[in-house]
């Protein structure tokens, strides 16, 4: 690996401190960090949301909320959670931030179309404040026909404008990452030579560029349909629900995967760094990383077995599913190979990546059981599946974003966070999910249905569980900010290279100057460059 | 005397060489998402078709097939110019391609024009969802589903175009100010790209709604 | 009541063989994500920093390990996939002899319509012992019939049917869930199925006579909407002769055939213009907008009774 000289003058941050140079920047670094805040508020709306549920669900009775608030609240955290933070979460952060530095490059190809990206997002998310503050959608977050044309009596068209305007961001974000990641690698670093993180972004752009226009056509029609009283997803009007659900599943399927494969991608980064070990089986996890994207495309049917579709379709759709997980689980497999005869250390990055391991495995099994027809059969549109989504969403993506926070936090800030209060509050997030989430798979099997907002006496100790759970996953939340927060004002200076990590970004000053690098770098070897001593490892 | 344009100005690239890479990808990747786009609006019809085959038949007979010939006349040759257009640019020969890119543009006005005047047809004719929709024979429902995706799919093609149009005459503009030769004419190949596809759109819609059970 | 403290009850004949299913998927969840995290927290313990264990050079990929470990969790995956698929064949495929009972549902309610005329609202009365098949649809939105302890569920949509087959094997009463969000009260759109032994499902079914049995009800709503106009014995129009027709293919104007079932029938009622019979003018109108979902499945089961009868020549 080469290594580049930090440049002499200001960083990206220093560069100037007004709020106009940071709303009119160029910079993928800084607006990597003006999604970073955007993020963080969304998340705590939908997560303010889900903390109300949790509370109405402590007692079966439906004692704390009308119905129809509690509909509004399980719409808003979905609406918000997948479009407005997790679809957006580690791509628009740390992907903007990073993609250009791990590949030598001074910018992505297209920094304007970055900035408006942010401005999309932005317009969208006013969107559904407007919406919020109106009074709420009702239609959950599938927006399934023909209650959400002609039934729901909230503010469905607002909501999906604000869906409709988001996803535009996805698209503008993968547009540039593909062009990035094709065009612009420094002397030297051909495909092979990616870092992981890399590849996964690449894989991730794939699906959020091919996806996306379909949601946001297929929403399109559902708000015409809403407004104007014609349309092709309602029966009565000749249309069919069974068509609006294969195209909005046709986005959503592969949408959770633009949610895990940038999660994948940070993992391996991380696991390779503490173990200091290469990421085992380097091409398989390329070769996985875009069997994913492609096969996502073909499962959408599996959220259909119960609906109207015709069986032999049902176990097409089946079979698919089964084979999307084999790329997943080499995955898992090959991490837990980079452990062996490693030099393993145990920072807040790793312990978080850990978790995503474990937790990641929890949720992904349970796919397997949501594939199998008959087993789907019982469980779909249960708790079950509420269970299933989590594991792999917040136990999975939220805590490698974690991951990503703290392993990435000196090279962006400058500054080292402190590790006991990080390692604390891993752990405690790790004890709360399980807490709120296990449980939540033994009630969908016991029957408990989804979007219950009263629900029968028998699983009252079950959602005590959770909730309580729940409480203890809001504090692993906020902890961060407070640490973090600190870290910011008052950290120890971390130095170009605190964790001794391979990859481009880590040869350039932390923080990073505004043009990255002080000379393009040149890359001469394979990615994961890590070699264990006998005994003590650096 | 090297125009502007043609230094590396966007100072994220390495070199000319790169940057034209990075544009080229990048409207391939865009014409990508916007066949999904169209995709969507498609597979709609499709399904709809499947349930609906006599009603579509019928809406189809209400369309007028001479003005959607004549306007798919019309494209292909646009495109035709806007290909000698991109040509006449990678030669340098400014004043051609002036030329062309102003016939690509007056085609362009031509087939909107030609689709508003089928528009107020249709809507004298009463088939227009919403606005004007009198239809009472058998079918009835079908041929409103058949006229709805009508309007949708060919208005948001329009759209399209509209765009299309806009682009050119920014070319034109662009054109005659002598930002494009040999070295450097890359918006306007880019340009071409997005107008073929424009027009490969319509030749996809233009036997769904036009030709259905007529040839 | 069922006592869910911890299980739920196998009250039909295929919970028995999907809890199985389960079972078998507990134990290899268990065994793999258990396998993987020991080996993980075994790895991390013998290699962490500083520990004494050998390292030296360690392979940095392995072909055959890849191959193994992709072609044993396909093998795992394949069993369980045709498990599942089999199982879930039969669970779409209801018996023949099965006792069709209709169900609508609408916000927020499941109003059931037994043949022989009973009506229940949140209840479904069933003998156990004998496959019941429910034939569904709905007057607005989705809607899902749940019902936990068969591990069964099927949407229930609006213009059109769906069906749901089960056989009860426990006397008792189970609780019947809406599983697919469809407004304020979906919350409040559960109900219980009461399984009954053969006798004391027979008084019930004596006890409560509704108007008549659901052909019967069918017959009168065929004379008062003027069907029997066209399609009676002693019409002069020239319409389809219904008896027998009912579980046959007949030919259509286009030249396709059709099966006469209750979505054909419900169709013809409300889009006559879609199906027409071969040799006849399209000349019935729609209905679309008149009929009420439980009248027009009675209409079904009146046609359905007069399959018995011999077919006149059309």
């Amino acid at each position: 690996m080469s290594t580049v000289g930090a440049a002499p003058g200001p960083s990206y941050i220093g560069v100037s401190y007004t709020l106009r140079s940071w709303l009119t920047t160029h910079d993928h670094k800084r607006i990597g960090l003006l999604y970073v805040a955007s993020i963080t508020f969304f998340f705590f709306i939908a997560a303010v949301a889900a903390a109300i549920m949790r509370l109405e669900l402590v007692t079966p009775a439906g004692d704390l909320l009308e119905a129809d608030t509690y509909n509004k609240l399980f719409t808003v955290h979905g609406v918000v959670m997948v479009w407005f933070f997790l679809i957006p979460s580690i791509p628009a952060t740390f992907g903007n931030f990073l993609l250009p530095l791990m590949i030598g490059a001074r910018d992505v190809a297209f920094p304007r179309l970055n900035l408006a990206s942010w401005y999309v997002y932005s317009l969208g998310g006013l969107f559904v404040i407007i919406t919020l503050i109106a009074g709420g959608v009702d239609t959950g977050w599938t927006f399934y026909t023909p209650y959400t044309t002609m039934f729901s009596n909230t503010h469905v068209v607002a909501a999906i404008s604000g869906v409709f305007i988001v996803g535009f961001s996805s698209i503008f974000t993968g547009l540039n990452f593909i062009v990035t990641i094709h065009c612009m690698r420094a002397p030297g670093l051909s495909w092979f030579r990616l870092p992981l993180f890399v590849w996964a972004q690449y894989a991730t752009s794939l699906v959020m560029v091919l996806a996306t226009p379909v949601l946001a056509m297929t929403l399109g029609l559902v708000a015409i349909e809403r407004l104007l009283q014609v349309g092709i997803f309602d029966p009565a009007l000749g249309g069919d629900p069974l068509l609006f659900q294969h195209l909005f599943w046709f986005y959503s399927h592969p949408a959770v995967y633009i949610m895990v494969l940038p999660a994948m991608g940070v993992v391996s980064e991380v696991i390779a760094c503490f173990a200091r070990r290469p990421v085992f089986g380097y091409r398989f996890m390329v070769y996985s990383l875009l069997g994913i994207a492609v096969v996502v495309f073909t499962v959408l049917g599996h959220h259909m077995f119960v609906g109207c579709q015709s069986m032999y379709s049902g176990m097409v759709f089946s079979l698919l599913s089964f084979l999307v997980a084999i790329p997943s689980s080499i995955k898992v497999f090959n991490w837990t190979a980079t452990l062996y005869r490693g030099s393993v250390s145990f920072e807040a990055p790793m312990l978080y990546a850990l978790g995503f391991i474990a937790l990641f495995m929890m949720g992904g099994i349970t796919g397997i059981w949501l594939a199998a027809l008959a087993a789907d059969v019982h469980l779909t549109d249960t708790y079950f599946v509420v269970a299933h989504f989590h594991y792999i969403m917040v136990g999975g993506a939220v805590m490698a974003y974690f991951s990503a926070i703290h392993f990435w936090w000196p090279k962006i800030t400058g500054r080292l966070y402190p590790e006991a209060w990080a390692r604390f509050a891993a752990v405690v997030m790790f004890v709360g999910f399980n807490l709120t989430f296990f449980p939540q798979y033994v009630a969908g099997f016991l029957g408990m249905p989804r979007r219950y907002h009263a629900y029968p006496p028998e699983y009252e100790v079950l959602n005590i569980l959770s909730s309580a759970g729940a409480a203890v996953l809001a504090v692993a939340y906020v902890l961060p900010l407070i640490y973090l927060g600190w870290s910011l004002l008052r950290g120890p200076l971390a130095g170009r290279n605190p964790w001794a990590a391979t990859g481009l970004e880590w040869q350039t000053a932390s923080p990073p100057p505004r043009e990255n690098f002080s000379h393009p770098p040149r890359v001469n070897g394979p990615p994961y460059a890590y070699e264990t001593e006998r005994g003590d490892g650096p | 005397m090297v125009p502007e344009a043609l230094a590396p100005a966007a100072p994220q690239f390495e070199d000319r060489e790169q940057r034209r890479a990075a544009a080229t990808l990048g409207m391939w990747v865009f014409l990508a998402t916007e066949v999904l786009f169209f995709g969507v609006l498609f597979g709609g019809y499709a399904v709809i078709r499947l349930l609906n085959y006599d009603a579509f038949v019928v809406g189809s007979h209400h369309t007028d097939v001479v003005l959607g010939t004549l306007n798919t006349a019309v494209l292909l040759t646009s495109s035709l110019t806007m290909a000698l257009a991109v040509r006449g640019a990678s030669l340098g020969q400014r004043r051609a391609t002036t030329g062309w890119l102003v016939l690509t543009l007056l085609l362009g006005l031509a087939f909107l024009g030609i689709k508003a005047v089928e528009y107020h047809q249709e809507y004298q004719n009463a088939v227009v969802p919403v606005l004007a929709f009198d239809y009472q024979g058998p079918h009835a429902r079908g041929v409103l589903l058949f006229f709805y995706l009508y309007f949708v799919m060919t208005g948001l093609h329009a759209l399209h175009l509209i765009i299309g149009v806009a682009v050119v005459g920014v070319m034109v503009v662009r054109n005659r100010r002598g930002d494009f030769g040999p070295e450097y004419h890359i918006p306007v190949e880019l340009t071409g790209l997005y107008w073929h596809f424009v027009d490969v759109v319509w030749i996809f819609l233009y036997p769904l709604f036009y030709l259905v059970a007529r040839v | 009541m069922s006592d869910l403290a911890g299980y739920l009850p196998e009250a039909s004949t295929m919970a028995g063989r999907i809890d199985a299913l389960l079972l078998a998927l507990t134990v290899v969840s268990v065994l793999v994500v258990g396998g993987i995290m020991a080996l993980i927290a075994w790895f991390a313990f013998r290699y962490r920093r500083g520990s004494p264990a050998v390292r030296g050079p360690a392979p940095r990929r392995s072909r055959t390990l890849e191959t193994v470990w992709i072609t044993v969790p396909l093998l795992v995956f394949l069993i369980i996939f045709v498990w599942a698929a089999v199982l879930y064949r039969e669970l779409r495929s209801p018996p023949q002899d099965a006792l069709a009972i209709n169900v609508v549902a609408k916000q927020w309610m499941w109003k059931v319509q037994h043949p022989g005329g009973q009506r229940e609202i949140n209840e479904l009365h069933v003998p156990v012992g004998r496959p019941v098949k429910l034939v569904m649809t709905s007057q607005d939105v989705i809607h899902s019939f749940f019902v936990p302890a068969f591990r069964v569920k099927q949407d229930v949509l609006p213009e059109r049917y769906t069906t749901l087959w089960f056989e009860p094997s426990r006397a008792g009463e189970y609780p019947l869930l809406c599983a697919e969000y469809c407004g304020s009260g979906h919350s409040r759109m559960t109900g219980r199925v009461v399984v009954m032994a053969p006798q004391a499902y027979e008084s019930w079914l004596a006890r409560n006579p509704g108007a008549g049995s659901l052909a019967h009800q069918g017959e009168e709503v065929f004379r008062r909407r003027g069907c029997s106009g066209c399609h009676g014995e002693s019409a002069t129009v020239h319409a389809p002769r219904l008896a027998g027709i009912y579980g046959r293919r007949v030919p259509l104007e286009d030249g396709d055939m059709v099966m006469v079932d209750a979505r054909y029938i419900r169709d013809s009622i409300l889009l006559p213009a879609s199906e027409v019979a071969a040799g006849y003018p399209p000349i019935m109108p729609s209905y679309q907008g008149q009929l009420g979902e439980e009248e027009i499945l009675a209409l079904v089961a009146y046609i359905r009774s007069l399959a018995d009868q011999q077919e006149d020549a059309p």
